[in-house]
């Protein structure tokens, strides 16, 4: 179901969510071209971090980890800069000091992004912590997927976020449906022990709740629900996104397994070819919340298209501009271990 | 009989060869099952099953932990770290159990585990999967750790490693995962704790470690057409350290060169040099020169990542500063 | 000038802090461990309350959170306890905290101090004896302060606080009992600027923490036997006043560094090998490092003793070096 929002607001949410999309298809390709190093895409949970995400305000925070292309895209970050510190540019947000694994914007609420599984928990944690204490109604926002669920880190945190009442909310994006290490038929994959990942919070008496990851409304309302309760000092909530691994998210080397995506498969079944047809059908957040705003009557096919062509567009400028940006100056490499000193 | 192989082969025909060897045996690890993210581990699973290529969850404290557990029950874990930085989820059960059950308990109990740790710059994974911590390593006593630069050597001390009866930690740098040499069908073990002269020379002695054993050479090898002859010695061994070979080519030699990928602060060189320094100072007659990387931490920008760790110029360069007065 | 217990100094400085500034926080309560001093923490914890977070027995967790509360604008100084509880957290401290200004290419700063006690206490044995300052040194991204006095103390404290960086405050319960004069209006003491509390022209000894009072104490016995000797203390290992080091041994031609890490790859390795290296043409002999032996500390006192760097190793080491073969 689509989010209590007003059209226009949803167009914006489609907009993201193709820009999101054709960032990663863009990136996967010119990693076939030349040697760009290793990489994750967000393919696949754009219909749980755009809208979840685009509601925070400045001011929030948010700790993502190596998957978080999508989201600093769903908080309004520029695909150029981003590009440009994949690329390791001089331009790109970090100014090529992070990379894919830490690419962080602080200007848009991404202070810094830990790729070590887990290693964001107990920094947004922290975040809250210290935003309750400032007196702030900013909230944090802790983005991992299920596996760092399985390290100690999130027992510790959960447990202080739960006991401080801290402005924290955990969104977790379950991929592990088809991820490595899981086991015919369970769900979540079988290296954690627990059958509903919900419960690894509700334990701490954290508000905890699972949803469709290919549910756009149930993103947007549960996110706004628990950052109102965060905002209010009513403390943390854990939701949980049940959402589909692409087919193409292979663990180390993204390909593009089910091609470019085309929209018009959202309002032309005969284009979904028999080779991942449940994905196209079914499984495809974006082409769903395409469908759905078709049906809604929010946007047409060609409005639709036209947003495609202006995002591609954008994505395509952004790589441009990476492209064409310099390498930092090779000195840079030994700048920025230390904040100025003020003395 | 030998073949040429990639280092990386001889360490998964080395596990294999273990596994069959000793029912102790068994692996632990991230997603082992399936070869881990370099396949290190391809196709052990389908021999030995479950029960001996073990599939842990995403928690190196508690893997790290049940292994040592394991090892006092008598087994012989081999974990692998996927990358050496997380490690650090692992330190207290590295450092406080697995490094000092044998000395707490005085010799009633030992630890005989091996962590495989995946480490290295290279491929713009960042500062948080590039690092080189053998000094921390070598630093907590009780670990022994060493750090195979070669095929050969790749399989001889992973055999060693599994072997001893203490905990060895295992440096593997991703840069040489592809590099080949001959390996052997039934491998032997190299002693830890010696050193390899790699290539012998007359004028400065070099010591390197692991990646940079290669660089070294290369630069021995440039240096040789200016006649300058350079002795190059591959730790193998970083704990404990080979002082034996390592003070006989420095009394010859009278210079030396330490050459590691790692930060130099606080690193593995600063022990060279001030163990060399301690016991052959008469003999050295310019001052020791350390290469490795600066006080930064690992830039994720490749071309960034290039300035950062050391190279065929910066050992030569070295060389060339100790054959000079200053 | 008024004088003052180290662990006085201590609550001082923790007081003036969170008195100087809203955004400081403190994270745990053993900044004075278990020693009967502790006390005093507990009655500044009483004065404000609101200022202090009693974290659960969770040093990932809370050190991390330290380091996020720092990111959103507080400036916390979290307790470690025990440095052995450091491993514990160094997937945070040292895979975060030191990273993360660089990472971002400059556009986060962690603002907080990381306090710890370290060092053979006596009894401690080899889970609660550790140093691992040489570990974080090899670490780039972290500040390292390692007061020796009350009144270093106050002033690295203040500047500790007052910097944008992570900051790790070694401390040493050994120390707790040292008392020292602290000037009236002590004022922050930079980074990067040793002290030399004993000047003297035979040998130079380079010591930290809790091994400067040893230092101070085996060079007050080697004065009467005509050895006189010149003690550097850092102050500060991150930034290193290298300066101060090779002033010093240019002067005395003899270095013994007194360090409390093990020996391999300890804090005496990178000294003696930036010596080494820097100040080869002024040695007159092989530098000495006299350090914790490389075996897990023992619990016995005998045992421990015979492996910690003590006054009785120093005097005879510094004899070793200056060439005086025994005690008068």
């Amino acid at each position: 179901m689509l989010p209590d929002l007003e059209p226009e607001a949803l167009v914006v949410l489609l907009e993201r969510m193709i820009v999101a999309r054709r960032f990663e298809e863009e990136l996967i390709e010119l990693a076939g071209d030349r040697d760009i190093g290793h990489f994750h895409v967000y393919i696949g949970q754009e219909s749980t971090g755009i809208p979840a995400l685009s509601l925070l305000e400045q001011g929030d925070l948010s700790f993502t980890n190596h998957r978080n292309h999508g989201h600093l895209i769903a908080r309004g970050a520029e695909p150029g800069p981003m590009y440009a510190e994949i690329l390791g540019r001089a331009t790109g947000y970090c100014r090529g000091k992070g990379g894919t694994l830490h690419l962080a914007s602080a200007e848009h609420g991404f202070p810094t992004t830990s790729s070590v599984t887990s290693g964001c928990i107990p920094l947004a944690v922290g975040a809250g912590l210290g935003l309750q204490r400032l007196g702030s109604d900013r909230v944090s926002v802790c983005l991992v997927g299920d596996g760092a669920l399985e390290e100690g880190a999130w027992h510790e945190s959960a447990n202080i976020a739960a006991m401080e009442r801290l402005p924290v909310v955990f969104l977790c994006e379950n991929n592990s449906l088809e991820a490595l290490g899981q086991r015919a038929g369970e769900y979540p994959s079988s290296t954690m022990a627990a059958s509903d990942l919900t419960e690894l919070a509700s334990v701490f008496g954290i508000e905890s709740v699972a949803i469709d990851g290919l549910d756009t409304r149930a993103a947007h309302q549960t996110m706004t629900e628990a950052v109102h309760r965060a905002r209010s000092g009513g403390g943390p909530t854990f939701i949980e996104a049940r959402t589909v691994r692409w087919p193409g998210n292979r663990p180390i080397w993204p390909e593009l397994a089910t091609g470019k995506t085309d929209l018009s498969m959202a309002w032309d079944a005969s284009l979904i070819r028999p080779e991942h047809a449940i994905w196209h059908r079914e499984q495809d957040g974006l082409l769903g919340f395409v469908r759905e705003l078709l049906d809604s009557g929010c946007v047409t096919s060609d409005a639709a298209l036209g947003l495609d062509k202006r995002a591609t567009e954008r994505v395509r400028e952004g790589l441009a501009f990476a492209l064409d940006s310099p390498y930092p100056e090779p000195e840079e490499a030994l700048e920025h271990v230390f904040a100025p000193r003020g003395d | 009989m030998t073949k040429t192989i990639r280092y990386i082969d001889a360490i998964s025909s080395v596990l294999r060869q273990e596994l069959e060897r000793d029912d102790d045996v068994f692996i632990l690890g991230e997603d082992v099952s399936y070869g881990g993210p370099f396949g290190a581990t391809a196709g052990l699973s389908a021999s030995f099953g479950p029960t001996r290529v073990i599939d842990t969850p995403i928690s190196e404290g508690a893997v790290m932990g049940l292994a040592v557990g394991a090892a006092l029950s008598g087994r012989r874990p081999i974990v692998e770290v996927m990358f050496a930085d997380f490690v650090t989820l692992a330190m207290d059960q590295l450092v406080n159990h697995a490094a000092k059950i044998r000395y707490m308990t005085d010799g009633q109990l030992s630890v005989p585990m091996t962590i495989r740790v995946q480490g290295g710059v290279g491929g713009g994974f960042g500062a948080q999967h590039s690092q080189s911590l053998e000094a921390w390593f070598l630093h907590v006593p009780g670990l022994k750790v060493v750090a195979p630069s070669s095929v050969k050597d790749a399989a001889g001390l992973l055999v060693a490693a599994i072997r001893d009866d203490d905990p060895v930690v295992y440096l593997e740098h991703r840069g040489l995962y592809w590099t080949k040499g001959l390996g052997a069908s039934d491998e032997t073990p190299t002693p830890i704790g010696t050193a390899a002269v790699v290539r012998s020379g007359s004028d400065v002695t070099v010591v390197a470690v692991s990646r940079m054993v290669g660089v070294a050479v290369s630069a021995a090898e440039k240096l040789a057409e200016d006649d300058i002859d350079v002795e190059v010695l591959d730790l193998r061994s970083v704990a404990p350290i080979d002082w034996a070979t390592i003070d006989e080519s420095v009394r010859r030699t009278r210079r030396l060169v330490v050459v590691h990928e790692a930060v130099v602060t606080g690193g593995l060189g600063a022990e060279l040099v001030a163990g060399v320094h301690a016991t052959a100072f008469e003999a050295l007659i310019s001052p020791a020169v350390r290469v490795g990387a600066p006080s930064t931490p690992v830039p994720a920008s490749p071309f960034l990542e290039c300035l950062y760790a050391p190279d065929t110029d910066d050992v030569i360069a070295a060389v060339l500063e100790t054959l000079h007065e200053r | 000038m008024p004088r003052m217990l180290y662990a006085e100094a201590v609550v001082e400085v923790l007081r003036r802090s969170v008195e100087g500034d809203d955004r400081v926080h403190l994270m745990g309560q053993y900044f004075l461990g278990l020693t009967p001093h502790r006390t005093m923490v507990g009655d500044l914890y009483r004065q404000y309350p609101d200022r202090v977070y009693f974290p659960p027995i969770a040093e990932l967790g809370y050190v991390g959170a330290g380091i996020g509360a720092a990111i959103a604008g507080l400036r916390p100084i979290v307790d470690c306890a025990t440095a052995s509880f450091t491993f514990q957290a160094f997937a945070q401290i040292l895979n975060e905290a030191a990273n993360i200004h660089y990472m971002s290419g400059g556009q986060t700063s962690v603002p907080m101090v990381i306090h710890y006690n370290h060092g053979v206490r006596g009894g401690g044995a080899a889970q609660h004896s550790h140093s691992p300052q040489a570990m974080m040194w090899n670490t780039p991204g972290l500040e390292i302060v390692t007061p020796s006095n009350p009144a270093d103390l106050i002033g690295l404290v203040l500047t500790a606080v007052a910097s944008d960086n992570p900051t790790i405050w070694v401390d040493h319960v050994r120390l707790f009992d040292i008392e020292g004069e602290v000037p009236e209006n002590i004022e922050p003491i930079p980074f990067g600027r040793a002290s030399i509390p004993r000047e003297g022209t035979d040998l130079t000894i380079f010591a930290s923490s809790w091994m400067v009072r040893r230092s101070l104490e085996a060079s007050e016995l080697l004065a009467s036997e005509g050895i006189s000797v010149e003690v550097v203390d850092p102050r500060t290992l991150v930034p290193l006043d290298e300066e101060a080091i090779l002033r010093s041994v240019a002067k005395t031609g003899r270095l013994l560094v007194v360090d409390e890490c093990h020996l391999r790859c300890g804090v005496g390795a990178e000294i003696a090998a930036t010596v080494a290296e820097h100040a080869y043409g002024d040695l007159l002999a092989p530098i000495r490092r006299l350090a914790t032996l490389d075996v897990p500390v023992p619990f016995s006192p005998p045992l421990e003793q015979y492996v910690e760097p003590t006054t009785a190793k120093i005097l005879a080491a510094a004899r070793s070096v200056t060439g005086v073969q025994s005690g008068a």
